[in-house]
């Protein structure tokens, strides 16, 4: 096996757990992070291509990595925007449910 | 494209300019601030509407795609802009949308002289910036990760749009329209990898040129398609669409849902025309246009028990996201997809959606402003006391239903003619069972407002009188867009509205909107007691269907579906291939 292999097969795995995590975690936080285990996992997989993709006789291609440097920071500002959600939700109604609020009297109507 | 996609051509640098203008615009409000921001945001706007028109006139002149390489790097190193037909079409009818909006805003979210600058005005002019800016990065993107990050913009700018109010409600469902989104374009980008990984390249005709039909494109671009629906909101990927669009203020909602939509969409069109038409198999479009189908159903039967008049909006919106989805297995020929007429009625269809829905959401806006509520049951006498705003409602209606000469009407005609060469004639009963359920809300809305009110209606504010005519303005745009098309297809295609038997289909479909509305609506139009056993009888599907959308807008069944679409996609476009 070779090193390459061993990555994507690290990547698999990764992006097995992030979806589980997306479709079975209740939890928005969870949701979040397990977002982020899935990017991982992608971006595990861009490295290994990129790897493999270097039969030019460089020692990597270089493209996957500059783009894979863009795709952490719009993962990273998508988890920064979706904590700050999340922060003031909790700030305004106490908790982080995602779920449907039962309808409460001083509820305001929009 | 051009037979070069990859040297520039005069007229490219046009193309940075109006990605770059609206982000420009954006950075100088964000300095000047307060009373200045919605100044410039709405000086940038008709700035930006000249420059599309001069990309239009030079394309109409030279009836070739534009290329700008950015910094003189050719693809595949470098990265280019291109502008098709296509692209130059949106890119013209998202400018004048914006344009619409922003004078609409301008009663909401312009800071008066003596008042405190409040954090939802100053954002949202800046979001209707990046939103604007995102959507031409969108249209002109040569490669697909300049796309994946011109939807990841969309979205961050679309988001804080729809809890622009800070209440729980909206907070929640901005969440979960982000959450949802976020999946969505993870499983993009893990396509998007695999096609790096497959073909060395991701810039569009290198990989058109590049891509065979093997099991590799298949799931990446079943990946990449299903990530998108679920940025679209087809059903049944549409759990964030209804409480987002529903929540927000009518001047985000009238952006989100006409035009942050539409992006996503035109990246699948990019996508199943540009990148892979060979890959993609008439089974798999037959899955998108089903999906379609089910949208329209689901959604405008949902629409019409709906109780408050923006949820009905929003979830008509469900269902003409579905629309924009049936062209997939019109537009092929000899068993491959091709850009012929069906593509072309797919780019109307969704700017003629995107003018009306834009012009509903303001009318909807406005019946909240001024009656103080958007309850369709107390919305008697609304259209005496806000008649232009009911007449753009109205209008807009109509416009969606495909009367002549809208841009829906035109688009139908086209999508109607292929199904008839095509031989797939439940496309037809889709596409004219369809205006019925627009029909059928419009009914509901427009009866309900002209009806008389029991007691005089008290206290309505006064509405802003600019923001009653850019809703109207769109409305009839929307009604007679059909007229700017024309130059492009068939002339013969449109008919005199008042024909006899234009006139006689526009009243059938009215009326089977009526019999709908009288059997499908939460509360009678007429003053029948509600309790009759023939009505209680009609009220049972629609239960069911809101039942059933209910169960599809949970989390866990929203994420496994998105899941085996994926999984049905691969396995469909393994099916019509002939190795």
């Amino acid at each position: 096996m070779t090193i390459e292999t061993l990555f994507a097969l690290a990547a698999c795995a990764l992006i097995g757990i992030g979806i589980y995590g997306l479709i079975a975690q209740p939890h928005p936080l969870r949701k979040l992070i397990a977002f982020n285990i899935m990017g991982s996992g992608v971006f595990v997989l861009f490295g290994a291509l990129a790897k493999r993709g270097a039969s030019a006789g460089l020692a990597a291609d270089p493209v996957p990595q500059a783009l894979l440097i863009t795709a952490i920071v719009v993962a990273f500002a998508a988890t920064a925007v979706t904590v700050a959600l999340l922060v003031r939700l909790i700030e305004v109604s106490g908790t982080a449910s995602l779920s449907e609020p039962a309808p409460c009297p001083d509820r305001r109507d929009q | 494209m051009t037979a070069d996609a990859w040297t520039a051509t005069a007229g490219g640098s046009l193309l940075a300019a109006i990605v770059l203008l609206p982000f420009v615009g954006m950075l100088v409000g964000l300095l000047l601030g307060g009373r200045w921001l919605y100044r410039v945001a709405l000086g940038t706007m008709p700035l930006g509407l000249f420059l599309t028109l001069v990309i239009a006139a030079r394309w109409a002149d030279a009836k070739t795609s534009f290329v700008y390489l950015l910094g003189n790097w050719a693809p595949p190193l470098g990265i280019a802009l291109r502008a098709d037909g296509a692209a130059v079409a949106m890119l013209v009818a998202v400018a004048a949308i914006v344009c619409a909006i922003g004078l609409f805003a301008r009663a909401d979210f312009a800071l008066k002289p003596g008042t405190q600058e409040a954090r939802s005005s100053f954002a949202y002019w800046l979001l209707l910036l990046a939103i604007w800016g995102a959507l031409n990065l969108v249209f002109v993107s040569g490669d697909l990760f300049t796309l994946y990050v011109a939807l990841e913009l969309l979205t961050f700018a679309g988001v804080p749009l729809v809890c622009l109010a800070g209440t729980s409600e909206t907070l929640r469902a901005a969440l979960r329209y982000m959450l949802f989104a976020l999946f969505g374009s993870v499983l993009y980008l893990l396509g998007a990898v695999m096609l790096y990984g497959g073909y060395g390249t991701l810039d569009i005709p290198l990989l058109a040129s590049a891509v065979r039909p093997d099991s590799m494109a298949r799931i990446a671009l079943a990946l990449m398609t299903a990530g998108l629906l679920a940025k679209t909101a087809l059903f049944p990927l549409h759990l964030w669409l209804p409480p987002a669009h529903g929540g927000a203020p009518a001047a985000a909602s009238a952006v989100l849902s006409a035009l942050v939509i539409k992006g996503s969409w035109f990246l699948i069109l990019r996508l199943w025309f540009d990148v892979m038409p060979g890959v993609v198999t008439l089974p798999a479009a037959q899955l998108l246009a089903g999906l379609g189908a089910s949208a329209i159903v689901v959604g405008s039967v949902v629409a019409l028990r709906q109780e408050r008049l923006k949820l009905l909006v929003a979830y008509s919106t469900v269902a003409q996201i579905g629309y924009l989805f049936l062209l997939f297995p019109l537009a092929f020929e000899g068993g491959k997809l091709i850009h012929g007429p069906a593509m072309h009625a797919g780019i109307l269809q969704a700017i003629s959606h995107a003018t009306a829905k834009a012009g509903m959401f303001m009318a909807a806006g406005l019946v909240y402003a001024g009656l103080g509520h958007d309850r369709l049951v107390d919305l008697a006498g609304a259209a005496r006391a806000l008649p232009i705003t009911i007449l753009a409602f109205a209008i807009s209606g109509l416009a969606l239903m495909g009367v002549v000469p809208s841009g829906a009407y035109l688009s139908k005609k086209i999508l109607l003619e292929a199904a008839e060469q095509s031989g797939q004639w439940w496309w037809t009963a889709v596409l004219q069972g369809g205006a019925t359920f627009t029909a059928g809300y419009l009914v509901l809305v427009v009866g309900s407002a002209l009806r008389q009110p029991v007691a005089p209606l008290s206290e309505v504010k006064p509405v802003s009188n600019l923001s009653q005519w850019a809703a109207l303005a769109l409305a009839v745009s929307s009604l007679v867009i059909a007229f700017v098309a024309i130059g492009m297809e068939n002339t013969d295609l449109i008919k005199n509205p008042i024909a006899p038997d234009e006139l006689g289909t526009t009243l059938a479909v009215l009326l089977g909107g009526a019999v709908l509305t009288l059997g499908l609506a939460r509360f009678s139009l007429l003053s029948e007691p509600p309790e009759s056993p023939l009505r209680r009888l009609t009220m049972v599907p629609g239960a069911i269907l809101e039942q059933f959308d209910r169960w599809v807008r949970r989390w866990s069944s929203a994420t496994l579906l998105l899941i085996l679409l994926t999984a049905a996609f691969v396995g469909l476009m393994r099916v019509g291939t002939t190795v």
